[in-house]
């Protein structure tokens, strides 16, 4: 069964006023227990408000969402209850911090959840742990800190919670490409070692490339698509067509392949672009 | 949400009642509000209200709108309406119970103060529905501007409330984010006693007040580096100008205001 499953979710803001806006309409999603599930899709293509619906923030204008085949909204307890389980990461989530220490800040989930003091400070430690935050940090104002720290910070005091899906809204943005990898780095230990679905938004492709098991693409409020990065990056001119750009690695891909080389299709990460250009150079040699 | 509220909302538009110039939306707003406190007896009532229904007719506000304006209100006009019942002592006892009284007269003002608290705050309606805050704070500013000769500070008012007013939706959809961002971490708003929501209340204030600094210091490092240092010598983009419409719509208020009066001496 999949621990997430929507059904014709749709969502309308300020409905009844001129300021009307069907945000995302008719989305199926699933995510099954301990994937890794990338949604990408321009600015303004419902991303945000759709995932807002996966913890119970936004209540469906129409559709239903499911957690271990349970309606969300089930009950009033039971949506409070979902929302430790469906952490939520939101975009530029440094802006919420507000503690007077980091160690607080990252303690405020689980003091909210009931956690009992001394699981508390040992779950704050491991959750500061994943985000490569060292003890020194604990006892700092949030405020002192670098902006890629106090995004570490503020990703800490979702994990601590433990969620069993991780959503985070494009966590990378504005970040230099260190800050970038590291916090796709500190997601990927989480995943691993709690055995965590994760579901990351976004619209840096290589990001999503390297390490996603399967892709939504979201365009003008519609799921337009989903597959494999595979099935999703081999169309490098349909996504350009979308204000999206596939990886470097399929464009080059596709080019090569319009200019006669033989190169495989589902070709997206640096990896298997190289991998590829070897071995063809290599039967290239033998031919010669 | 919050971003529901009706917070003297502008709903765009291309009315005739949109198309005019702020000034002469104040002017005329003013000019009904005068009307409606000199207007005496029925005929005179039925006469502003259907001025208003015009009024509101051509420039095409929903209904809708409308009473979810006049919600936050409701209870001082339910307050008034209870007021006047039961205070005002007539001739014509409807009711008595020990020293409570209610007497037809107190039962009349009551529905005319109603209407009149009703008519007045709908007609406020009719200017912010349907101009922008930009062109009433323009609007504003320029018929202040006399008062620039006694060193009023006119333009720096104007300046601050339409910063304000820009503010006030980007403020109230950040409050919303901040406010989902926290349940997320599973705070808790709506249970608990006093001291508890009280505090409840900082995950919200703290990085409200903190994101409110950091936007106004960009904000004046924006307007400093494009060179903003006051009013003096000012120009605007869109200067505002009184059109053939304003004058006719001027000239109706005008005739409006001068048949209440008469309606006032011809009734008595
Ligand atoms: N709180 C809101 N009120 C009204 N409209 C909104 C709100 N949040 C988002 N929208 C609108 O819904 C659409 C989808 O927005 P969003 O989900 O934020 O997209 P994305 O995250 O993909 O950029 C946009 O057109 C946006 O303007
Ligand atoms: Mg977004």
């Amino acid at each position: 069964m999949p621990i997430i499953k929507t059904e014709k979710l749709t969502h309308t803001y300020s409905s009844g006023t001129p300021f009307e806006r069907v945000a995302i309409r008719d989305i199926d999603f699933e995510a099954e227990r301990g994937e890794y599930i990338g949604i990408i899709g321009a600015t303004g293509s419902g991303k945000s408000t759709f995932i807002q619906h996966l913890n119970g923030l936004l209540k469906p204008t129409s559709g239903n969402v499911y957690f271990d085949g349970v309606d969300i909204h089930e009950s009033k307890h039971h949506t409070k209850e979902i929302r430790t389980k469906v952490g939520l990461v939101f975009q530029y989530p440094e802006y919420q911090l507000f503690e007077a220490t980091v160690f607080e800040d990252i303690a405020f989930g689980p003091k909210n959840m009931g956690i009992s003091e001394t699981d508390l400070k040992e779950r704050v430690y491991e959750a500061a742990g994943f985000v490569g935050l060292s003890e020194d940090f604990m006892e700092k104002s949030p405020f002192e800190l670098s902006g890629g720290e106090k995004r570490r910070a503020a990703i800490a005091g979702v994990i601590a919670m433990h969620p069993e899906v991780l959503i985070l809204d494009e966590p990378t943005a504005g970040l230099d490409p260190r800050g970038q990898a590291e916090i796709i780095h500190n997601i990927m230990n989480y995943k691993n070692s709690r055995d965590a679905t994760i579901i990351l938004v976004t619209h840096n492709m290589e990001e999503i490339a390297r390490n996603v098991d399967k892709i939504f693409l979201l365009r003008n409020s519609y799921l337009i698509d989903k597959g494999t990065p595979a099935e999703i990056f081999s169309d490098a001119e349909k996504l350009s067509s979308m204000g999206l750009k596939a990886p470097t690695a399929a464009i080059i891909a596709t080019r090569l392949r319009a200019l006669g080389l033989p190169v495989k299709e589902g070709i997206y990460t640096q990896n298997q672009l190289r991998e590829e250009l070897n071995a063809i150079k290599t039967k290239g040699g033998a031919n010669a | 949400m919050l971003k529901d509220i009706t917070l003297g909302q502008y709903f765009p538009g291309k009315t005739v009642v949109h198309r005019l110039d702020p000034r002469t939306k104040l002017v005329l707003m003013i000019a009904y509000i005068t009307a409606l406190f000199i207007a005496k007896g029925l005929f005179a009532y039925l006469f502003m209200f259907a001025v208003l229904l015009t009024c509101l007719t051509i420039s095409k506000i929903k209904p809708k709108a409308i009473l979810r304006g006049l919600r936050p209100v409701f209870i001082i006009i339910i307050f008034t309406v209870v007021l006047n019942i039961f205070f005002i002592r007539g001739e014509t006892i409807l009711f008595k119970y020990g020293i409570i009284e209610i007497t037809a007269e107190g039962v009349i003002t009551a529905v005319f103060m109603a209407s009149r608290l009703m008519m007045l705050i709908v007609s406020t309606f009719l200017l912010t529905y349907t101009t922008s805050p930009i062109a009433l704070t323009n609007g504003l500013e320029k018929m202040l501007n006399p008062l620039k000769k006694i060193k009023l500070p006119v333009h720096e008012f104007a300046m601050m409330m339409s910063i304000a007013l820009r503010f006030i939706p980007t403020l109230i959809e950040e409050t919303d984010k901040i406010i989902s961002a926290q349940k997320s971490r599973g705070a808790d708003f709506e249970t608990g006693g006093l001291i508890k929501r009280a505090k409840s209340v900082l995950p919200i204030i703290v990085p409200l007040f903190i994101s409110a600094f950091r936007r106004a210091d960009e904000l004046a490092t924006a307007m400093e580096s494009r060179c903003y240092h006051g009013g003096e010598g000012r120009t605007s983009m869109k200067v505002l100008r009184l059109s053939p419409i304003d004058y006719i719509a001027l000239l109706f208020g005008a005739a409006i205001v001068a048949s209440v009066i008469l309606l006032g001496i011809y009734t008595n």
